[in-house]
């Protein structure tokens, strides 16, 4: 009997916002629930979401983010003012918490432990100045050719 | 179907996308072959998530209903 190839999916993370956080991580879950074998390659700011000092304190700016949701009319301008980042932040995670999505900690948790496979960019380890200690256990190191391997022959691929 | 003929009993009321079908495939994961799951859900879109899930992971449904705004599931482990 021939046997099915595993489908594959490969995800570049580029962004450490808390908001955009989710969705390579979001998709990696479902997919893997789906007997899709999965990747995500953490890159630029993406390393922080794979960071155990930084995974916990994600933010997102209002800041020239139009598209972010307020409960009154406010100009996008007053994003400069100190505190508004971590009011923002703030009110993501309610809203987060009120459909009942994990944490990013806790939805990191449940990626490594059915078997996503985390890699992060090494050079931008190097640039940052941060060590494989400082990452989550399970997060692999590796460079854009081992990962082009990956996705190479990958079903989906995507950029977030 | 009938509640007493399932082996294992998950509830994922509250629980939005894509958490009802993680938790699903969690439980299946632990379950034997021949075994019945019965799952409940409230989130709209779990209907389509899990038929999209049974389809890629072999699982078989048995049985699907609603009532009171709770979609009900028994899968069988394949």
């Amino acid at each position: 009997m021939e046997e099915k190839k595993k489908k594959r999916m490969a995800i570049i993370a580029s962004k450490g916002t808390l908001d955009m956080a989710y969705p390579p991580l979001i998709l990696a879950s479902t997919a893997v629930a789906m007997d899709v074998e999965v990747g995500i390659f953490f890159t630029l700011y993406g390393v922080d979401i794979v960071n155990k000092k930084k995974y916990h304190s994600l933010k997102v700016a209002p800041i020239a983010n139009p598209a972010m949701p307020s409960p009154i009319p406010f100009p996008n301008i007053l994003g400069v003012l100190p505190g508004m980042t971590a009011m923002a932040s703030m009110m993501m995670k309610g809203m987060i918490k009120k459909i009942n999505w994990p944490s990013i900690p806790e939805l990191m948790d449940v990626c490594l432990e059915s078997g996503v496979r985390m890699i992060a960019c090494t050079p931008t380890l190097e640039m940052t100045g941060v060590s494989k200690n400082d990452l989550l256990e399970g997060v692999e190191v590796a460079g854009a050719a081992e990962f082009l391997d990956f996705a190479l022959d990958a079903n989906i691929s995507l950029f977030v | 179907m009938d509640k007493s003929e399932a082996n294992v009993f998950l509830d994922a009321k509250g629980l939005n996308c894509p958490m009802p079908v993680l938790k699903t495939k969690k439980a299946l994961d632990t379950m034997q072959p021949g075994q019945i799951l019965f799952v409940e859900a409230t989130d709209k879109g779990a209907k389509a998530d899990i038929n999209a899930m049974l389809k890629r992971t072999g699982h078989e449904l048995l049985d699907a209903g609603e009532k009171d705004n709770v979609f009900t599931f028994f899968i069988k482990k394949v």
